[in-house]
C-alpha cells in the first residue's frame, strides 16, 4: 500500500488511510483529507517539495512528511 | 452574559463573519461595512480581528470579522479567541446574534465542514455564497434555493465588489436575528450524541452541541486545558468519563468527526450541486503548468520578486525623498520663523524629525503592500510559498516567510508588518525576529560612506561592488541560521502543519487592494507613529541637554556668536561631547575599544539608536564636517575621515580598514532601528520580543564587529 508521497505524478487514486491520531492527522482530515476520497497528485514543486493534490475539487498542497501518513490505493 | 436574539428593535445586532481562507471574506467584510472598522484588542492574540458596523432598515449591526479558518476546532491562542468569540465566551464581547458564514460556491463541500460546525452553536446561521462566477466557470451548479430548503438557512449568492446581493444578504441577516431558524444538524453516530446530551446538560446556559461535542472529540486536549477552568469542575470528570464510554463502543475520536461531516455534506449538496462528470481544464489549470513549473514556474517566480524589488525601490524612493525635503524645507521655514533657542530645536530637531521619521515609511508600506495584496488577490501568494516552501523549510519555516523575509531587504517595518500572512504563530515570530538581520536600505548609507572612504581608492573597479555584496551577505546568510535557531530553542515545539489551499486565479480587485494599503499605512502611523516619533524626540533630549558651556554661557548662544565655520563645527562637536549621550559614549569608550573604535565612534553608534542612517550625520558633528544631512556632509566626511587622528595617539590614524569593516558589520547587525523595535512590538503585542531582538541583535553585533577587526588586525 502505497503512501501519498511515494506515487508518480499524474496518478489518481483514493485515499485509505492515515497514520497517527494527533493534530496533523486531523488537520489533514479536516481539510478532506478521508479515507474513501478520490484524489489526483498534480505535481511537486520545483524543488521536489511540497506536492499539489487535487482532493474534493479543490488543490492541497501538503509537504512530503505530511504525504508519508495518508495511505491511498492507487486506481 | 446571555444574549437572546432580539425583537428590540433598539438593539444592536451583532454579527459574526465566518469563513475557509479565500472565500472573499475580507471583501465582504469591507463591501458590509465600507472600510469603517476598528482593531478590536483581545490579550495574548497576534492576529487581528476587526470590527465593524451597518446600519440596514434602520437596525444596527456590528459584524465582527473573525480570522479565515477551515475548522473550529481550536489548537493555538489565537484560534481560541475565534472560537469563544463565536460561541460568546469571550466577557469582552457579547455573545452573536447571527454567524454570517461565508463558503466559495465553487468548492463548497470543503467549505460546508465549518458551516455545519457554526449549525451546531445555537446561534441563527446565514450563508453568504462566494465565487459564483468562479463556480460557473468550472461548469459547477448551485442551486441556493434548494441549499436553503436543505439547510434550513437562509442562502444568499453574492459579489461583493459588484455589491451583487448584499441588500438580501443584510435583509437575511435582520430577519434570522428577529427570528431564529433552525439549521439542519450533522447526525453524529447515538453512542456519541447520548454522551453529547449528557455533557451539554452540565455545561447548562452558557453551553451549545458544538462545544460538548468539541471537547468529547478533541484529542490534543487544548481547549479542555483553556476552557475547562472556565466552564467549572465536574466538567472535566464528565467529559472523560464520556471519552471512555463512547470509545470502548469502537467510536475512534480522531476521524469520526470528518467522516461523518463529510459524509453529510456529500449526501446534502447533491441534489443542490451539480458538476460535470468530467472536470474541465480551466484558466487556473494552464496558467499553473507555467507558473508552478520545475524551470519556468521559477523563472516567473524570480522575475515577479525582482520586480517587486524594483517598485519598492525606484518607486518609493521619489516619494521618501520628497518626504525629506518637505521636512527639510519646513524646518527651514519653522527655523525662520521662530526664535533661536530650546523650542526651536525641539520642533525643527525634535518633533519634524520625529513625525518625518514615521512618515518617511509610508511609501515603502504602501508599495509593499500594494503589490502584496495583489499578488494574494490573484491567488500567486500561495504559488509563492509553495515555490520556495522546500528551501524554507530547511531554516525550520514555511514558504510563507519567504516574501516578508525578501521585503526587509528594503525595510524591516513592512517586513514585519507582512508577516501577518504566516498563520503558524511560532514560525510568524521567528520571522519576525530575524527579518531586522537582513540588510535594509537605511544601512547603505553607512556602507557607501565606509566603502568610500576606505575601500574605494587604490583597489580594482569591482572591489567596492564586492563588499557591498558580502555586507548583504551577512544578512541572507544570519537570518536563516537565525530562524532555525529560533526555532530549535527559544520556538521549539510543533506547529501546524504546512497544509495550504492553493485557490483558482482571479483578477485581483481593485477595492480589495486598496483597501490593504490603506489598513497597512494607516494602523502602521497610527499604532507605531506615535511611540517612534516620541522616541526620537527623547534621543533629541538626550543630544540636546544639557546645554550649559564649561565657560559660562550656553552652547547655543556660543554658536550663535561663533564668527567662523570651523569655529561653529568645533562648538558643535564639544556640546555632543558634554551632552547626556555624550557623557555616556565617553563612559563606555572602553567596552567600544575592542572594535577599533573610539568614543566618537561609539556616541555616533549611540545618537543612530532612532534609524540607522543617523549615524552619518552624528559622525558629520563629531568629525566637524558641520551638521546638516544629505551628500554634501557624506562628501565631506569621506574627506575628513581618513585624516582623522586617535585621541590617544595623534601620531595615527583612527581609522583603518579593520576599523570601518567593524563598523559595517555592526551596523549590519545591530538593532539601531526604533521603528522596527517598535512595530515588532505592535505586531507580537509584547514588550518582551522587541527587548529580546535588541539584546540579540546587539550582542551579535558587537561579537561579529569584534571578531571582525581583531582578526583584521592580525591579518
Amino acid at each position: 500500500m502505497p503512501s501519498l508521497d511515494q506515487i508518480p505524478v499524474g496518478t489518481r487514486g483514493v485515499i485509505l488511510s492515515i497514520t497517527g491520531e494527533d493534530v496533523i492527522a486531523q488537520r489533514l482530515m479536516e481539510m478532506g483529507v478521508i479515507d474513501g476520497e478520490p484524489f489526483q497528485l498534480l505535481r511537486t514543486a520545483p524543488l521536489g517539495d511540497p506536492l499539489d493534490v487535487e482532493i474534493h475539487g479543490y488543490r492541497l498542497s501538503l509537504r512530503k512528511t505530511e504525504a508519508a501518513r495518508v495511505q491511498v490505493q492507487i486506481s | 452574559m446571555s444574549h437572546e436574539p432580539t425583537t428590540n428593535p433598539g438593539k444592536i445586532i451583532r454579527l459574526a463573519l465566518l469563513g475557509n481562507p479565500n472565500t472573499g471574506k475580507t471583501t465582504l467584510f469591507n463591501a458590509l461595512t465600507g472600510l469603517k472598522h476598528r482593531v478590536g484588542n483581545y490579550p495574548g492574540v497576534t492576529v487581528d480581528i476587526k470590527k465593524g458596523s451597518f446600519t440596514h432598515q434602520g437596525a444596527e449591526f456590528e459584524i465582527l470579522d473573525i480570522p479565515g479558518t477551515y475548522s473550529l476546532a481550536p489548537r493555538s491562542p489565537d484560534e481560541l479567541i475565534s472560537v469563544e468569540l463565536v460561541l460568546g465566551l469571550n466577557h469582552l464581547e457579547p455573545k452573536p446574534d447571527v454567524l454570517l458564514v461565508i463558503a466559495d460556491a465553487s468548492n463548497l463541500e470543503r467549505n460546508l465542514y465549518l458551516a455545519t460546525q457554526a449549525f451546531e452553536t445555537g446561534i441563527s446561521v446565514v450563508l453568504a455564497l462566494s465565487m459564483m462566477d468562479l463556480a460557473e466557470k468550472a461548469q459547477i451548479r448551485v442551486d441556493a434555493k434548494s441549499l436553503s430548503n436543505q439547510l434550513g438557512i437562509p442562502v444568499v449568492p453574492i459579489h461583493s465588489n459588484k455589491r451583487i446581493g448584499l441588500e438580501e444578504l443584510k435583509q437575511s441577516l435582520l430577519e434570522a436575528a428577529r427570528e431564529k431558524k433552525t439549521a439542519a444538524l450533522v447526525p453524529f453516530p447515538n453512542e456519541l450524541e447520548d454522551s453529547s446530551r449528557k455533557v451539554l446538560g452540565i455545561l447548562g446556559e452558557s453551553g451549545s452541541l458544538f462545544l460538548a461535542r468539541r471537547l468529547l472529540l478533541e484529542t490534543d486536549g487544548f481547549l479542555s486545558r483553556n476552557l475547562l477552568p472556565l466552564l467549572g469542575d465536574g466538567l472535566k470528570q464528565a467529559v472523560e468519563a464520556e471519552r471512555q464510554s463512547f470509545a470502548s463502543k469502537g467510536i475512534n475520536p480522531v476521524s469520526i468527526e470528518a467522516k461523518v461531516r463529510y459524509g453529510w455534506i456529500r449526501e446534502t449538496l447533491s441534489p443542490c450541486v451539480s458538476k460535470p462528470s468530467v472536470k474541465p481544464v480551466t484558466w487556473t489549470d494552464k496558467v499553473d503548468q507555467l507558473l508552478t513549473h520545475r524551470i519556468w514556474g521559477m523563472v516567473f517566480f524570480f522575475l515577479i520578486m525582482f520586480g517587486m524589488f524594483q517598485a519598492l525601490f525606484t518607486l518609493a524612493k521619489p516619494l521618501m525623498d520628497l518626504i525629506d525635503e518637505g521636512k527639510a524645507a519646513l524646518g527651514g521655514f519653522l527655523g525662520d520663523m521662530m526664535a533661536e533657542g530650546m523650542f526651536r530645536s525641539l520642533v525643527v530637531d525634535g518633533l519634524l524629525e520625529g513625525v518625518g521619521g514615521v512618515l518617511v515609511f509610508l511609501p515603502q508600506i504602501a508599495i509593499l503592500f500594494c503589490l502584496l495584496a495583489i499578488l494574494e488577490d490573484c491567488g500567486y501568494m500561495a504559488r509563492a510559498a509553495f515555490l520556495m516552501d522546500r528551501v524554507m523549510a530547511k531554516c525550520g519555516l514555511s514558504g510563507k516567510s519567504f516574501i516578508p523575509m525578501l521585503s526587509s531587504v528594503a525595510c524591516a517595518v513592512p517586513g514585519v508588518l507582512a508577516t501577518r500572512v504566516i498563520e503558524d504563530r511560532r514560525d510568524r515570530l521567528a520571522t519576525i525576529l530575524v527579518a531586522p538581520l537582513m540588510s535594509c536600505s537605511a544601512r547603505l548609507p553607512v556602507y557607501t560612506l565606509m566603502i568610500g572612504a576606505f575601500l574605494t581608492e587604490g583597489y580594482p573597479d569591482w572591489f567596492p561592488g564586492l563588499i557591498l555584496f558580502c555586507m548583504y551577505l551577512i544578512g541572507f546568510i544570519l537570518a536563516p541560521l537565525g530562524a532555525l535557531l529560533l526555532k530549535r530553542t527559544f520556538l521549539r515545539g510543533q506547529g501546524a502543519p504546512f497544509l495550504m489551499e492553493l485557490p483558482t486565479y482571479k483578477r485581483p480587485s481593485f477595492r480589495m487592494v486598496w483597501a490593504r494599503v490603506l489598513d497597512a499605512s494607516w494602523s502602521f502611523v497610527r499604532r507605531a507613529g506615535t511611540l517612534i516619533a516620541a522616541s526620537m524626540v527623547i534621543v533629541w533630549a538626550v543630544l540636546y541637554f544639557p546645554t550649559n558651556h564649561p565657560q559660562g554661557g550656553t552652547f547655543p548662544e556660543k554658536i550663535a556668536e561663533a564668527k567662523t565655520p570651523e569655529e561653529k563645527d568645533a562648538l558643535e562637536a564639544e556640546w555632543k561631547k558634554s551632552s547626556y549621550l555624550g557623557r555616556v559614549g565617553v563612559l563606555i569608550e572602553p567596552v567600544v575599544q575592542p572594535l577599533g573604535w573610539d568614543w566618537r565612534i561609539g556616541v555616533a553608534t549611540l545618537a543612530s539608536f532612532p534609524a540607522r542612517e543617523v549615524v552619518v550625520g552624528t559622525l558629520g558633528i563629531l568629525f566637524e564636517a558641520g551638521s546638516g544631512e544629505g551628500e554634501e556632509v557624506e562628501q565631506k566626511l569621506r574627506e575628513i575621515l581618513p585624516k582623522i587622528t586617535r585621541t590617544d595617539d595623534p601620531s595615527k590614524p583612527l581609522f583603518n580598514i579593520p576599523v570601518a569593516l567593524s563598523l559595517m558589520v555592526f551596523f549590519a547587525l545591530c538593532s539601531q532601528c526604533v521603528s522596527t523595535l517598535i512595530v515588532i512590538k505592535q505586531e507580537t503585542r509584547s514588550w518582551f520580543w522587541p527587548v529580546f531582538t535588541f539584546v540579540y541583535m546587539t550582542l551579535l553585533a558587537y561579537v561579529a564587529a569584534l571578531l571582525t577587526y581583531q582578526i583584521g588586525m592580525m591579518i
